[in-house]
Protein backbone atom coordinates (compact mmCIF):
# COMPACT_ATOMS: atom_id res chain seq x y z
CA UNK A 1 0.00 0.00 0.00
CA UNK A 2 2.36 2.56 1.27
CA UNK A 3 4.88 1.63 -1.48
CA UNK A 4 2.54 2.21 -4.29
CA UNK A 5 1.34 5.04 -3.55
CA UNK A 6 5.07 5.79 -3.14
CA UNK A 7 5.66 5.09 -6.54
CA UNK A 8 2.12 6.60 -7.40
CA UNK A 9 3.49 10.09 -5.88
CA UNK A 10 6.68 9.78 -8.03
CA UNK A 11 5.12 9.42 -11.00
CA UNK A 12 2.93 11.94 -10.23
CA UNK A 13 5.98 14.17 -9.54
CA UNK A 14 7.80 13.43 -12.79
CA UNK A 15 4.33 14.39 -14.55
CA UNK A 16 4.52 17.53 -12.87
CA UNK A 17 8.26 18.11 -13.36
CA UNK A 18 6.90 17.09 -17.56
CA UNK A 19 4.55 19.75 -17.50
CA UNK A 20 6.64 22.12 -15.95
CA UNK A 21 9.11 21.83 -19.30
CA UNK A 22 6.31 21.88 -21.67
CA UNK A 23 5.07 25.33 -20.72
CA UNK A 24 8.67 26.23 -20.44
CA UNK A 25 9.21 25.43 -23.94
CA UNK A 26 6.49 26.83 -25.21
CA UNK A 27 6.94 30.29 -23.47
CA UNK A 28 10.38 30.47 -24.94
CA UNK A 29 9.87 29.51 -28.19
CA UNK A 30 12.43 31.74 -30.23
CA UNK A 31 10.50 34.65 -32.10
CA UNK A 32 11.29 36.56 -35.70
CA UNK A 33 13.60 39.44 -34.31
CA UNK A 34 13.57 41.59 -37.61
CA UNK A 35 9.56 41.67 -36.92
CA UNK A 36 8.74 43.25 -33.76
CA UNK A 37 11.20 42.93 -30.82
CA UNK A 38 13.69 46.08 -30.04
CA UNK A 39 16.45 45.32 -32.68
CA UNK A 40 19.36 46.96 -30.15
CA UNK A 41 18.24 45.10 -27.62
CA UNK A 42 18.38 41.92 -29.85
CA UNK A 43 21.90 42.78 -30.73
CA UNK A 44 22.93 43.50 -27.05
CA UNK A 45 21.48 39.31 -26.66
CA UNK A 46 23.78 37.94 -29.41
CA UNK A 47 20.83 38.59 -32.01
CA UNK A 48 18.85 35.38 -33.50
CA UNK A 49 19.63 33.36 -30.18
CA UNK A 50 16.83 35.22 -28.12
CA UNK A 51 13.60 34.22 -27.30
CA UNK A 52 10.25 36.29 -26.49
CA UNK A 53 11.25 36.66 -22.78
CA UNK A 54 15.03 37.04 -22.70
CA UNK A 55 14.60 33.15 -20.50
CA UNK A 56 16.65 30.56 -21.76
CA UNK A 57 14.59 27.51 -23.25
CA UNK A 58 14.90 24.41 -21.37
CA UNK A 59 17.46 22.76 -23.69
CA UNK A 60 19.74 25.80 -23.56
CA UNK A 61 19.33 24.93 -19.58
CA UNK A 62 20.37 21.70 -20.10
CA UNK A 63 23.63 22.65 -22.26
CA UNK A 64 24.53 25.05 -19.18
CA UNK A 65 23.87 22.68 -16.17
CA UNK A 66 25.74 20.13 -18.67
CA UNK A 67 28.83 22.36 -18.96
CA UNK A 68 28.81 23.53 -15.46
CA UNK A 69 28.70 20.18 -14.13
CA UNK A 70 31.35 18.25 -16.58
CA UNK A 71 33.92 20.91 -14.88
CA UNK A 72 32.87 21.92 -11.88
CA UNK A 73 36.71 22.64 -10.50
CA UNK A 74 38.23 25.09 -12.81
CA UNK A 75 40.15 27.92 -11.23
CA UNK A 76 40.85 30.93 -14.22
CA UNK A 77 41.30 33.87 -12.20
CA UNK A 78 39.27 36.17 -10.10
CA UNK A 79 35.86 36.14 -11.76
CA UNK A 80 36.24 32.50 -13.51
CA UNK A 81 35.86 29.86 -11.11
CA UNK A 82 33.86 26.48 -11.60
CA UNK A 83 30.92 26.12 -9.83
CA UNK A 84 32.36 23.74 -7.65
CA UNK A 85 34.82 25.95 -6.14
CA UNK A 86 32.40 28.50 -5.37
CA UNK A 87 30.09 26.22 -3.81
CA UNK A 88 32.93 25.17 -1.68
CA UNK A 89 33.25 28.92 -0.41
CA UNK A 90 30.44 29.26 0.38
CA UNK A 91 29.87 26.14 2.64
CA UNK A 92 33.10 26.23 4.27
CA UNK A 93 31.98 29.94 5.84
CA UNK A 94 28.94 28.28 6.20
CA UNK A 95 30.38 25.65 8.36
CA UNK A 96 32.77 27.46 10.33
CA UNK A 97 30.06 30.21 11.21
CA UNK A 98 27.83 27.55 12.03
CA UNK A 99 30.46 25.22 14.09
CA UNK A 100 31.63 28.83 16.24
CA UNK A 101 28.36 29.37 16.68
CA UNK A 102 27.42 25.88 18.11
CA UNK A 103 30.52 25.95 20.16
CA UNK A 104 29.11 28.92 21.79
CA UNK A 105 25.10 27.98 21.52
CA UNK A 106 25.20 24.81 22.98
CA UNK A 107 27.55 25.38 26.23
CA UNK A 108 25.87 28.62 26.81
CA UNK A 109 22.19 27.19 26.07
CA UNK A 110 23.01 24.79 28.74
CA UNK A 111 24.27 26.78 31.74
CA UNK A 112 21.04 28.99 30.59
CA UNK A 113 18.82 26.27 30.82
CA UNK A 114 19.87 25.22 33.74
CA UNK A 115 19.99 28.10 36.04
CA UNK A 116 16.67 29.96 35.73
CA UNK A 117 18.86 32.99 37.42
CA UNK A 118 20.74 33.18 34.70
CA UNK A 119 17.94 32.66 32.57
CA UNK A 120 16.24 35.93 33.57
CA UNK A 121 19.38 37.87 33.62
CA UNK A 122 20.40 37.14 30.09
CA UNK A 123 16.57 37.01 28.17
CA UNK A 124 16.38 40.63 27.80
CA UNK A 125 19.83 40.85 25.72
CA UNK A 126 18.80 37.84 23.76
CA UNK A 127 15.24 39.03 22.98
CA UNK A 128 16.59 42.27 21.38
CA UNK A 129 19.22 40.54 19.81
CA UNK A 130 17.74 38.01 18.18
CA UNK A 131 15.26 40.00 16.00
CA UNK A 132 18.49 41.70 14.34
CA UNK A 133 18.40 41.16 10.67
CA UNK A 134 22.31 39.05 10.41
CA UNK A 135 22.98 41.57 7.87
CA UNK A 136 22.52 44.58 9.46
CA UNK A 137 26.04 43.47 11.38
CA UNK A 138 28.04 43.40 8.35
CA UNK A 139 29.24 47.11 8.47
CA UNK A 140 30.63 47.22 11.75
CA UNK A 141 31.85 43.76 10.77
CA UNK A 142 33.80 45.04 7.88
CA UNK A 143 34.86 47.88 10.18
CA UNK A 144 36.00 46.18 12.90
CA UNK A 145 37.21 43.09 11.35
CA UNK A 146 38.47 44.56 8.29
CA UNK A 147 37.89 41.16 6.29
CA UNK A 148 35.54 40.36 4.36
CA UNK A 149 35.54 36.70 4.26
CA UNK A 150 35.84 36.89 8.00
CA UNK A 151 33.17 39.11 8.24
CA UNK A 152 31.03 36.82 6.29
CA UNK A 153 31.71 34.55 8.23
CA UNK A 154 30.63 36.49 11.18
CA UNK A 155 27.24 37.30 10.26
CA UNK A 156 26.74 33.35 9.63
CA UNK A 157 28.06 33.03 13.44
CA UNK A 158 25.71 35.51 14.33
CA UNK A 159 22.36 34.07 12.54
CA UNK A 160 23.11 30.44 13.49
CA UNK A 161 23.42 31.60 17.00
CA UNK A 162 20.01 32.41 17.78
CA UNK A 163 17.95 29.23 16.70
CA UNK A 164 20.56 26.66 18.56
CA UNK A 165 20.96 28.78 21.69
CA UNK A 166 17.13 29.65 22.15
CA UNK A 167 16.10 25.60 21.28
CA UNK A 168 18.82 24.19 23.64
CA UNK A 169 17.68 26.55 26.44
CA UNK A 170 14.29 25.01 25.89
CA UNK A 171 15.06 21.24 25.82
CA UNK A 172 17.57 21.64 28.79
CA UNK A 173 14.79 23.37 30.59
CA UNK A 174 12.42 21.10 29.92
CA UNK A 175 13.95 17.91 30.66
CA UNK A 176 11.53 15.69 32.57
CA UNK A 177 11.27 16.65 36.31
CA UNK A 178 11.26 12.55 36.60
CA UNK A 179 14.48 11.75 35.35
CA UNK A 180 16.01 14.58 36.96
CA UNK A 181 14.31 13.03 40.38
CA UNK A 182 16.18 9.57 39.15
CA UNK A 183 19.21 11.10 38.60
CA UNK A 184 18.98 13.02 41.91
CA UNK A 185 17.70 9.78 43.88
CA UNK A 186 20.81 7.73 42.32
CA UNK A 187 23.76 10.06 42.99
CA UNK A 188 24.85 10.58 40.23
CA UNK A 189 27.69 13.66 40.27
CA UNK A 190 26.71 17.15 37.74
CA UNK A 191 28.85 16.02 34.76
CA UNK A 192 26.86 12.11 34.93
CA UNK A 193 23.51 14.02 35.05
CA UNK A 194 24.75 16.76 32.00
CA UNK A 195 25.90 14.45 29.59
CA UNK A 196 23.85 11.06 30.26
CA UNK A 197 20.56 12.63 31.53
CA UNK A 198 19.91 16.05 30.21
CA UNK A 199 21.77 15.90 26.52
CA UNK A 200 20.07 13.47 25.87
CA UNK A 201 17.12 13.78 26.56
CA UNK A 202 17.38 17.80 25.07
CA UNK A 203 19.02 16.15 22.06
CA UNK A 204 16.64 15.92 19.61
CA UNK A 205 15.31 19.84 20.78
CA UNK A 206 19.10 21.33 20.05
CA UNK A 207 19.08 19.30 16.58
CA UNK A 208 16.12 21.33 15.79
CA UNK A 209 17.96 24.37 16.76
CA UNK A 210 20.79 23.19 14.76
CA UNK A 211 18.92 22.71 11.91
CA UNK A 212 16.84 25.80 11.71
CA UNK A 213 20.40 27.91 12.52
CA UNK A 214 21.47 25.72 9.13
CA UNK A 215 18.53 26.62 6.83
CA UNK A 216 18.92 30.17 8.23
CA UNK A 217 22.85 29.87 7.37
CA UNK A 218 22.29 28.75 4.07
CA UNK A 219 19.94 31.98 3.46
CA UNK A 220 22.31 34.38 4.10
CA UNK A 221 25.26 32.77 2.87
CA UNK A 222 23.86 33.89 -0.53
CA UNK A 223 22.94 37.58 0.67
CA UNK A 224 26.48 38.30 2.33
CA UNK A 225 28.11 36.86 -0.65
CA UNK A 226 26.53 39.22 -2.66
CA UNK A 227 27.34 42.04 -0.53
CA UNK A 228 30.78 41.39 0.34
CA UNK A 229 31.94 39.91 -2.99
CA UNK A 230 35.44 38.09 -4.40
CA UNK A 231 33.71 34.06 -4.29
CA UNK A 232 31.24 32.06 -3.34
CA UNK A 233 27.61 31.47 -4.61
CA UNK A 234 26.13 34.26 -3.78
CA UNK A 235 28.87 36.21 -5.50
CA UNK A 236 28.34 34.02 -8.88
CA UNK A 237 24.84 34.55 -8.54
CA UNK A 238 25.79 38.70 -8.78
CA UNK A 239 28.66 38.26 -11.01
CA UNK A 240 26.14 36.71 -13.46
CA UNK A 241 23.56 38.81 -13.10
CA UNK A 242 26.63 41.98 -14.12
CA UNK A 243 27.33 39.71 -17.13
CA UNK A 244 23.56 39.66 -17.98
CA UNK A 245 23.76 35.53 -18.29
CA UNK A 246 20.13 34.65 -16.67
CA UNK A 247 20.85 30.88 -17.78
CA UNK A 248 23.81 30.82 -15.24
CA UNK A 249 21.31 32.64 -12.90
CA UNK A 250 19.20 30.06 -13.21
CA UNK A 251 21.47 27.57 -12.88
CA UNK A 252 23.40 28.86 -9.47
CA UNK A 253 19.51 29.33 -7.99
CA UNK A 254 18.97 25.33 -8.58
CA UNK A 255 22.41 24.85 -7.08
CA UNK A 256 21.45 26.87 -3.82
CA UNK A 257 18.19 25.08 -3.39
CA UNK A 258 19.98 21.10 -4.15
CA UNK A 259 23.04 22.30 -1.97
CA UNK A 260 20.09 23.56 0.55
CA UNK A 261 18.17 20.19 0.51
CA UNK A 262 21.22 18.03 0.95
CA UNK A 263 22.21 20.09 4.33
CA UNK A 264 18.85 19.61 5.44
CA UNK A 265 19.04 16.37 4.86
CA UNK A 266 22.36 15.74 7.03
CA UNK A 267 20.48 17.04 9.87
CA UNK A 268 17.23 15.19 9.29
CA UNK A 269 19.01 12.31 9.71
CA UNK A 270 21.27 13.57 12.77
CA UNK A 271 18.17 13.70 14.07
CA UNK A 272 16.82 10.52 13.89
CA UNK A 273 20.09 9.07 15.52
CA UNK A 274 19.48 10.65 18.82
CA UNK A 275 15.28 10.72 18.54
CA UNK A 276 13.69 9.03 21.23
CA UNK A 277 10.35 7.45 21.59
CA UNK A 278 8.93 7.74 25.34
CA UNK B 1 12.82 -3.29 68.73
CA UNK B 2 14.07 -0.46 67.42
CA UNK B 3 12.90 2.04 64.50
CA UNK B 4 15.25 1.59 61.36
CA UNK B 5 13.09 4.81 60.18
CA UNK B 6 11.85 7.46 62.53
CA UNK B 7 9.84 10.26 61.72
CA UNK B 8 9.06 12.84 64.15
CA UNK B 9 6.73 15.74 63.85
CA UNK B 10 7.13 16.45 60.06
CA UNK B 11 5.12 18.97 58.34
CA UNK B 12 4.91 20.98 55.01
CA UNK B 13 3.32 24.25 54.37
CA UNK B 14 3.06 26.20 51.09
CA UNK B 15 2.22 29.56 50.72
CA UNK B 16 -0.62 30.18 49.04
CA UNK B 17 -1.56 32.63 46.49
CA UNK B 18 -1.81 35.70 48.60
CA UNK B 19 0.91 34.01 50.39
CA UNK B 20 -1.17 32.93 53.09
CA UNK B 21 0.44 29.30 54.57
CA UNK B 22 -1.47 26.09 53.36
CA UNK B 23 -0.36 23.05 56.05
CA UNK B 24 -0.32 19.95 54.19
CA UNK B 25 -0.01 17.89 56.94
CA UNK B 26 1.87 18.68 60.27
CA UNK B 27 2.55 16.31 63.44
CA UNK B 28 3.17 12.90 61.67
CA UNK B 29 4.84 10.75 63.57
CA UNK B 30 5.71 6.98 62.71
CA UNK B 31 8.91 4.75 62.63
CA UNK B 32 9.23 1.59 60.18
CA UNK B 33 11.34 -1.42 61.65
CA UNK B 34 14.47 -2.95 59.37
CA UNK B 35 12.68 -5.36 56.86
CA UNK B 36 9.29 -4.06 57.26
CA UNK B 37 6.66 -3.35 54.49
CA UNK B 38 4.35 -0.22 55.63
CA UNK B 39 1.65 0.91 53.58
CA UNK B 40 0.42 4.55 53.67
CA UNK B 41 -3.46 4.85 52.60
CA UNK B 42 -5.41 8.16 52.17
CA UNK B 43 -6.97 10.51 49.66
CA UNK B 44 -5.47 12.78 47.28
CA UNK B 45 -4.02 15.92 48.83
CA UNK B 46 -3.34 14.75 51.99
CA UNK B 47 0.26 14.82 51.24
CA UNK B 48 1.38 11.42 51.01
CA UNK B 49 3.99 11.38 48.32
CA UNK B 50 4.73 14.70 49.78
CA UNK B 51 5.86 12.66 52.92
CA UNK B 52 7.57 9.98 50.65
CA UNK B 53 9.37 12.78 48.59
CA UNK B 54 10.78 13.87 52.00
CA UNK B 55 11.93 10.72 52.66
CA UNK B 56 13.45 10.22 49.38
CA UNK B 57 15.33 13.60 49.92
CA UNK B 58 13.58 15.51 47.18
CA UNK B 59 11.23 17.28 48.97
CA UNK B 60 12.21 19.24 52.03
CA UNK B 61 10.10 19.35 55.29
CA UNK B 62 8.67 22.36 56.50
CA UNK B 63 9.63 21.26 60.10
CA UNK B 64 10.22 17.67 61.85
CA UNK B 65 13.10 15.09 61.39
CA UNK B 66 13.71 11.99 59.42
CA UNK B 67 15.89 9.59 61.01
CA UNK B 68 17.29 6.54 58.75
CA UNK B 69 19.83 3.95 60.19
CA UNK B 70 20.63 6.60 62.90
CA UNK B 71 21.55 9.30 60.51
CA UNK B 72 19.55 12.50 59.69
CA UNK B 73 18.04 12.59 55.84
CA UNK B 74 19.00 15.48 53.75
CA UNK B 75 19.33 15.16 50.53
CA UNK B 76 18.91 12.10 48.36
CA UNK B 77 21.15 8.79 48.45
CA UNK B 78 21.42 5.77 47.13
CA UNK B 79 20.31 4.11 50.45
CA UNK B 80 16.99 4.81 49.41
CA UNK B 81 15.68 3.31 46.00
CA UNK B 82 12.49 4.76 44.92
CA UNK B 83 10.17 3.21 42.35
CA UNK B 84 8.66 6.14 40.59
CA UNK B 85 5.02 5.90 39.55
CA UNK B 86 5.19 6.90 36.08
CA UNK B 87 8.31 4.42 36.15
CA UNK B 88 10.62 7.48 34.91
CA UNK B 89 12.82 5.28 32.52
CA UNK B 90 15.05 6.83 30.30
CA UNK B 91 13.87 6.42 26.76
CA UNK B 92 16.82 6.71 25.15
CA UNK B 93 18.41 3.62 27.06
CA UNK B 94 18.05 -0.04 27.04
CA UNK B 95 16.31 -1.66 29.73
CA UNK B 96 19.82 -3.29 31.21
CA UNK B 97 21.26 0.68 31.03
CA UNK B 98 18.45 1.83 32.99
CA UNK B 99 19.56 -0.27 35.66
CA UNK B 100 23.32 0.13 35.35
CA UNK B 101 22.90 3.82 35.26
CA UNK B 102 22.53 3.73 39.61
CA UNK B 103 24.72 0.57 39.74
CA UNK B 104 27.71 2.41 38.22
CA UNK B 105 26.57 5.40 40.56
CA UNK B 106 26.38 2.56 43.75
CA UNK B 107 30.07 0.98 42.67
CA UNK B 108 31.97 3.10 40.44
CA UNK B 109 34.88 0.77 40.07
CA UNK B 110 33.20 -2.04 38.97
CA UNK B 111 34.54 -3.53 35.80
CA UNK B 112 31.93 -3.47 32.78
CA UNK B 113 31.37 -7.47 33.19
CA UNK B 114 30.66 -7.45 36.82
CA UNK B 115 27.93 -4.21 36.04
CA UNK B 116 26.43 -5.98 33.33
CA UNK B 117 26.09 -9.27 35.32
CA UNK B 118 24.59 -7.45 38.33
CA UNK B 119 22.05 -5.80 36.21
CA UNK B 120 21.31 -9.27 34.74
CA UNK B 121 20.91 -10.17 37.60
CA UNK B 122 18.45 -8.11 38.73
CA UNK B 123 16.20 -7.74 35.72
CA UNK B 124 15.92 -11.70 35.87
CA UNK B 125 14.90 -11.62 39.12
CA UNK B 126 11.61 -9.25 37.86
CA UNK B 127 11.06 -11.46 35.12
CA UNK B 128 12.84 -9.38 32.16
CA UNK B 129 15.05 -12.47 31.38
CA UNK B 130 15.75 -11.60 27.33
CA UNK B 131 14.37 -7.76 27.26
CA UNK B 132 17.36 -6.71 28.50
CA UNK B 133 18.71 -4.48 25.46
CA UNK B 134 15.08 -3.44 24.94
CA UNK B 135 14.10 0.37 25.19
CA UNK B 136 11.36 1.19 27.45
CA UNK B 137 8.63 2.23 24.55
CA UNK B 138 9.02 -1.46 23.27
CA UNK B 139 8.40 -2.51 26.18
CA UNK B 140 4.78 -2.66 27.90
CA UNK B 141 3.33 -0.87 30.97
CA UNK B 142 3.93 -3.40 33.37
CA UNK B 143 7.45 -4.70 31.78
CA UNK B 144 8.65 -0.82 32.41
CA UNK B 145 7.28 -0.76 35.94
CA UNK B 146 9.37 -3.71 36.25
CA UNK B 147 12.76 -2.37 34.68
CA UNK B 148 11.99 0.56 37.50
CA UNK B 149 11.52 -1.72 40.29
CA UNK B 150 15.09 -3.63 39.16
CA UNK B 151 16.67 0.00 39.10
CA UNK B 152 15.68 0.42 42.38
CA UNK B 153 16.63 -3.07 43.70
CA UNK B 154 19.78 -3.15 41.82
CA UNK B 155 21.44 -0.43 43.96
CA UNK B 156 20.62 -2.76 46.83
CA UNK B 157 19.19 0.43 49.58
CA UNK B 158 18.28 0.22 53.00
CA UNK B 159 15.32 1.09 52.40
CA UNK B 160 12.79 0.75 49.49
CA UNK B 161 10.28 4.11 48.79
CA UNK B 162 7.21 3.15 46.22
CA UNK B 163 4.96 5.82 45.12
CA UNK B 164 1.96 4.23 43.61
CA UNK B 165 3.94 1.83 41.67
CA UNK B 166 1.02 -0.12 40.01
CA UNK B 167 -1.48 2.79 39.92
CA UNK B 168 -1.16 2.85 35.77
CA UNK B 169 -1.12 -0.71 35.14
CA UNK B 170 -4.30 -2.67 34.25
CA UNK B 171 -5.22 -5.13 36.63
CA UNK B 172 -3.97 -8.61 35.58
CA UNK B 173 -0.49 -7.04 35.23
CA UNK B 174 -0.60 -5.31 38.78
CA UNK B 175 -1.68 -8.79 40.62
CA UNK B 176 1.58 -10.39 38.81
CA UNK B 177 4.06 -7.91 39.64
CA UNK B 178 2.60 -7.32 43.09
CA UNK B 179 3.22 -11.01 43.63
CA UNK B 180 6.95 -10.96 42.17
CA UNK B 181 7.17 -7.78 44.51
CA UNK B 182 6.31 -9.86 47.59
CA UNK B 183 8.29 -12.47 46.65
CA UNK B 184 11.37 -10.23 46.24
CA UNK B 185 11.02 -8.21 49.52
CA UNK B 186 10.43 -11.49 51.41
CA UNK B 187 13.72 -12.89 50.17
CA UNK B 188 15.92 -10.20 50.87
CA UNK B 189 13.84 -8.74 53.65
CA UNK B 190 13.83 -5.61 52.21
CA UNK B 191 12.28 -2.67 54.23
CA UNK B 192 9.22 -0.55 52.08
CA UNK B 193 7.70 1.80 52.51
CA UNK B 194 4.89 2.43 49.97
CA UNK B 195 2.24 4.78 48.72
CA UNK B 196 -1.05 3.39 47.10
CA UNK B 197 -5.09 4.05 46.38
CA UNK B 198 -5.44 0.42 46.44
CA UNK B 199 -6.25 -1.29 49.53
CA UNK B 200 -6.33 -4.75 48.40
CA UNK B 201 -3.11 -4.04 47.62
CA UNK B 202 -2.17 -2.59 50.67
CA UNK B 203 -3.70 -6.15 53.09
CA UNK B 204 -1.65 -8.32 50.71
CA UNK B 205 1.34 -6.94 50.91
CA UNK B 206 2.19 -4.61 54.02
CA UNK B 207 2.92 -5.62 57.43
CA UNK B 208 1.62 -2.48 58.42
CA UNK B 209 -0.98 0.23 56.94
CA UNK B 210 -1.15 3.50 57.97
CA UNK B 211 -4.26 5.25 57.62
CA UNK B 212 -3.94 9.44 56.61
CA UNK B 213 -6.89 12.06 57.51
CA UNK B 214 -7.76 14.03 54.69
CA UNK B 215 -5.87 17.63 53.87
CA UNK B 216 -5.52 20.17 54.91
CA UNK B 217 -3.52 19.13 57.76
CA UNK B 218 -3.43 16.00 57.37
CA UNK B 219 -2.18 13.64 60.18
CA UNK B 220 -1.64 9.68 60.77
CA UNK B 221 -5.10 9.01 62.06
CA UNK B 222 -4.67 5.28 62.61
CA UNK B 223 -2.16 2.25 62.31
CA UNK B 224 -3.64 -0.83 61.31
CA UNK B 225 -1.92 -3.81 61.92
CA UNK B 226 -1.84 -6.92 59.18
CA UNK B 227 -2.73 -9.44 61.05
CA UNK B 228 -2.92 -11.96 57.98
CA UNK B 229 -0.43 -15.07 57.64
CA UNK B 230 3.21 -13.77 55.77
CA UNK B 231 2.35 -16.37 53.50
CA UNK B 232 -0.93 -15.07 52.55
CA UNK B 233 -1.39 -14.74 48.51
CA UNK B 234 -3.68 -13.45 46.41
CA UNK B 235 -5.93 -15.90 45.63
CA UNK B 236 -6.63 -17.45 48.71
CA UNK B 237 -6.16 -14.42 50.96
CA UNK B 238 -9.73 -13.47 50.55
CA UNK B 239 -10.96 -17.06 52.73
CA UNK B 240 -9.49 -15.80 55.53
CA UNK B 241 -11.71 -14.65 58.45
CA UNK B 242 -9.75 -11.80 58.93
CA UNK B 243 -9.12 -10.65 55.47
CA UNK B 244 -12.74 -8.72 55.30
CA UNK B 245 -12.60 -7.07 59.13
CA UNK B 246 -9.43 -5.60 58.07
CA UNK B 247 -10.41 -4.26 54.06
CA UNK B 248 -13.88 -3.37 55.78
CA UNK B 249 -11.96 -0.84 58.29
CA UNK B 250 -9.97 0.53 55.56
CA UNK B 251 -12.67 0.97 53.33
CA UNK B 252 -14.90 2.48 56.36
CA UNK B 253 -12.01 4.84 57.48
CA UNK B 254 -11.56 6.37 53.63
CA UNK B 255 -15.32 6.69 53.15
CA UNK B 256 -16.53 8.44 56.02
CA UNK B 257 -13.72 8.47 58.75
CA UNK B 258 -11.01 9.98 56.89
CA UNK B 259 -12.99 13.14 56.13
CA UNK B 260 -14.79 13.58 59.66
CA UNK B 261 -11.34 13.06 61.60
CA UNK B 262 -9.50 16.62 61.69
CA UNK B 263 -12.75 17.98 62.68
CA UNK B 264 -13.87 15.30 65.43
CA UNK B 265 -10.65 12.88 66.23
CA UNK B 266 -11.32 10.12 69.11
CA UNK B 267 -11.13 12.09 72.63
CA UNK B 268 -7.57 10.11 73.32
CA UNK B 269 -5.68 10.88 70.12
CA UNK B 270 -2.33 11.98 70.61
CA UNK B 271 -0.50 12.11 66.97
CA UNK B 272 2.55 11.35 68.42
CA UNK B 273 1.54 7.94 69.02
CA UNK B 274 -1.64 7.21 66.54
CA UNK B 275 -3.64 4.28 67.75
CA UNK B 276 -2.53 0.79 66.75
CA UNK B 277 -5.80 -1.41 65.43
CA UNK B 278 -5.86 -4.62 64.76
CA UNK B 279 -9.30 -5.50 62.98
CA UNK B 280 -10.22 -8.85 62.91
CA UNK B 281 -8.80 -10.14 65.92
CA UNK B 282 -11.19 -9.63 68.30
CA UNK B 283 -15.05 -8.92 67.16
CA UNK B 284 -14.73 -4.97 68.48
CA UNK B 285 -11.61 -3.46 67.00
CA UNK B 286 -9.18 -2.04 69.71
CA UNK B 287 -8.85 1.62 69.56
CA UNK B 288 -6.46 1.83 72.70
CA UNK B 289 -3.57 3.50 72.69
CA UNK B 290 -0.14 2.39 72.39
CA UNK B 291 2.76 3.65 75.00
CA UNK B 292 4.94 3.67 71.71
CA UNK B 293 3.92 2.32 68.55
CA UNK B 294 5.40 -1.23 68.91
CA UNK B 295 4.09 -1.70 72.27
CA UNK B 296 0.52 -3.48 70.71
CA UNK B 297 2.48 -5.41 68.46
CA UNK B 298 3.46 -8.21 71.14
CA UNK B 299 -0.24 -8.26 72.38
CA UNK B 300 -1.40 -8.78 68.71
CA UNK B 301 1.17 -11.96 68.05
CA UNK B 302 -0.15 -12.93 71.97
CA UNK B 303 -3.85 -13.31 71.17
CA UNK B 304 -3.00 -14.55 67.48
CA UNK B 305 -0.99 -17.42 68.86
Amino acid sequence: MTKSSAYRAALLSLAIFGLFLLVWHLATLPVDNTIGGDSEYAKLMGGGDTTASGLPTPLQMGETIWRHLSNPFYDNGANVKGIGIQLAYSIARVLLGFALAALLAIPLGFLIGMSPLIYRALDPFIQVLKPISPLAWMPLALYTIKDSTTSSIFVIFVCSLWPMLLNTVHGVASVRRDWLNVAKTLEASVLRKAFLVILPAAAPTILTGMRISMGIAWLVIVAAEMLVGGTGIGYFVWNEWNNLSLTNVIFAILTIGVVGMLLDLVFGWLSRLVAYQE
Amino acid sequence: MDAFLKVEDLSRVYRGMRGEPLVVFDQVHFSVRKGEFVCIVGHSGCGKSTILNILAGLDEATSGVVVMDGREVSGPSLDRGVVFQSHALMPWLSAEKNVAFGVRSRWPDWSRQKLAAHCRKYLDLVGLTGSEHMKPAELSGGMKQRVGIARAFAIEPKMLLLDEPFGALDALTRGLIQDELKRICAATHQTVFMITHDVDEAILLSDRIMLMSNGPRARIAEIVQNTLPENRARDTIHKDPRYYPIRNHLVDFLVTRSKRFNAEPPPDYDPRYPPIISPGVSANPETQRGDQPFAREERVFNLHS
